[in-house]
């Protein structure tokens, strides 16, 4: 049944002028499944996680969360693309977490939690800060909800921008390379962080070159390379028996 | 010789102690000496040959410093200046958006207005108002063609005053454009995908984020832009606006002391541009949050810390040990 599907892709094409970037995913997630998404740079991995947030408008194919298209609304046989407001609504419901982090800099880590309900969800300042402080806590960052985020270091911000998606209590997390920016001995701290949300039952897709992370905590791994899923499949079973070539060659030269 | 409390010894420092701060004496810059008694000369010479000029008729300069004429004028100066950048600040963030908008014609627009009023003299663009009723005797707002809307001569809605501000604050529009454009673009990307992954519209992507963001870049060359208005509404005199330079030009044609009242006036476009910088001060450590890790310190700190650290002992000449004492 298509509706119990958190993601659903099928044959997704996205070009940038004459550069096809996704030649054809067909995939599938979960609700409480964290998948893995790992590949060589320029594989189309961080484009596709941002289409489904519709951040990038997809080309050809169908894309879907949560049952519903991304972008557009499915009239008879014809597509209507969703005016703004609408696209704005269903991407409140999926948080997405930067390599770059992106918080707002002229906000504190506390602002920067409460910004997207007091605006986005019209929650009363009081409860989103009560909750905002709660999340921050988790995220091991109670006593930095009044630094800036130039304050902090970047597996604290980091941190920060996992509570500032988790603020708008999202059905989806999409992450793109959470750790790529950071020191090697700050990576810890956010895959413990990422870890906690995995038990919890929050449904991933995690774009990322920790390894150790994705056999330890995916429930599936997928391979992309040049714009196509290479292979997927369980991590375990990726990443120690790789039957294509390329993920093989690939895998040497990363683990 | 201090102990190092924790952690490795230094390198170089085997034995764990730090040698001896470098105590060196300073090279001496004779000419830095010369060079500032000579300009020092020249400057006192031309301000005593000002101050002893023949003719000049310092108690004029007492006489009118706060004079009532002198004292409106001041005021209708700084009326005309806030007035002028309020439009031109409010039409350049319009003009701003335009010039960014994915709509080809507002692009366009705002290009055009820009190329426009940034060509023409800002002296021109007031005496033009000041004079459209020769042309233009009727102005109104309306559907062309059907005798509805609103008419009024022109003479009755472009006072002098008013010529003055529109020329002023619209050809103010036109450099502000450009100032809060380069503000706006200054903003990394991933801030305003950031806000739209967290659902934001774009109008509150841009109220919220991009904006405030944008300040940090806009407020020094506005605080400039306020300072230059300040000085340039000197030229409302084409449209007898009595502000400043006006009423100083009035005064001196009845009394003859055209230096003296340009001296009165100078004190206070002075007085009023100084206090125009440390708003801006102000307001550039204001929209600065979060940019530095520290607040630079307020003007007034700073002496605080002057006054503690002016007197700091010099490094003294010690020859007792020698430099590489405590090593090998």
């Amino acid at each position: 049944m298509a509706a119990a599907l958190m993601v659903k892709a099928e044959a997704v094409y996205k070009n940038y002028g004459r550069l096809e970037v996704l030649r054809g995913i067909d995939l599938e997630v979960l609700p409480k499944e964290v998948m893995c998404i790992i590949g060589p740079s320029g594989s189309g991995k961080s484009t596709f996680l941002r289409c489904i947030n519709h951040l990038e408008k997809i080309d050809a194919g169908r894309l879907s969360v949560d049952g519903e298209l991304v972008g557009y609304r499915e009239r008879g046989d014809r597509l209507y693309e969703l005016p703004d407001r609408e696209v704005c609504r269903k991407r409140s419901e999926i948080g997405m977490v930067f390599q770059h982090f992106n918080l707002f800099p002229h906000m504190t880590a506390l602002e920067n939690v409460v910004e997207a309900p007091v605006r986005v969800k019209k929650e009363a300042r009081g409860s989103a800060e009560a909750r905002a402080r709660a999340l921050l806590e988790r995220v091991g960052l109670a006593e930095k909800v009044d630094a800036y985020p130039k304050q902090l270091s970047g597996g604290q911000q980091q941190r920060v921008a996992i509570a500032r998606a988790l603020a708008m209590q999202p059905k989806l997390m999409l992450f793109d390379e959470p750790t790529s920016a950071l020191d090697p001995e700050l990576v810890g701290e956010v895959l413990d962080v990422m870890r906690g949300l995995a038990k919890d039952g929050m449904t991933m897709i995690v774009v990322t070159h920790e390894m150790g992370f994705a056999r330890e905590v995916g429930d599936s791994l997928v391979f992309m390379d040049s714009g196509v899923i290479v292979e997927q499949g369980a991590p375990r079973e990726v990443l120690a028996n790789p039957r294509h070539e390329r993920t093989q060659s690939f895998l040497s030269k990363v683990l | 010789m201090t102990e190092i409390a924790s952690g490795p010894p230094a390198p170089g420092s085997q034995a764990g102690r730090r040698p001896e701060a470098i105590k060196a004496i300073p090279v001496r810059h004779p000419w830095r000496w010369v060079s500032a008694v000579v300009v020092l000369a020249i400057a006192a010479d031309a301000l005593y040959t000002v101050v002893t000029a023949p003719h000049m008729r310092w108690e004029f300069v007492g006489r009118y410093l706060f004079g009532r004429l002198i004292l409106e004028g001041a005021v209708l100066t700084l009326e005309l200046t806030v007035t002028a950048m309020a439009i031109g600040i409010a039409l350049g963030v319009v003009l701003a958006v335009m010039r960014l908008s994915p709509n080809p014609v507002m692009s366009w627009v705002s290009w055009f207005y820009i190329w426009f009023f940034r060509g023409t003299p800002v002296l021109v663009q007031i005496f033009f108002w000041y004079n459209l009723a020769i042309v233009l005797p009727h102005i109104g707002i309306g559907i062309p063609g059907a005798h509805i809307g609103f008419q009024a001569s022109t003479n009755s809605v472009i006072t002098p005053l008013m010529a003055a501000i529109f020329g002023l604050g619209f050809n103010e529009a036109a450099y502000m454009a450009e100032i809060v454009r380069a503000g706006i673009i200054s903003v990394e990307l991933g801030q305003a995908e950031a806000a739209q992954a967290l659902g934001m519209t774009r109008l509150q992507v841009m109220q919220r984020i991009v904006l405030p963001q944008a300040m940090r870049v806009i407020i020094p060359p506005t605080g400039n832009e306020t300072i230059s208005m300040l000085k340039t509404t000197s030229l409302a005199f084409v449209a007898t606006v009595p502000e400043l330079f006006t009423r100083a030009g009035q005064i001196s044609n009845a009394n003859f002391a055209v230096v003296e009242l340009l001296i009165v006036i100078s004190v206070w476009y002075l007085a009023m541009t100084s206090i125009l910088t440390v708003g801006q001060f102000y307001l550039e450590r204001h929209f600065g949050r979060g940019s530095q890790r520290e607040l630079p310190p307020t003007p007034f700190r700073r002496f605080q810390q002057m006054l503690f650290t002016f007197h700091a002992p010099l490094p003294q000449i010690d020859p007792a040990p020698p430099l590489n004492s405590g090593r090998h």
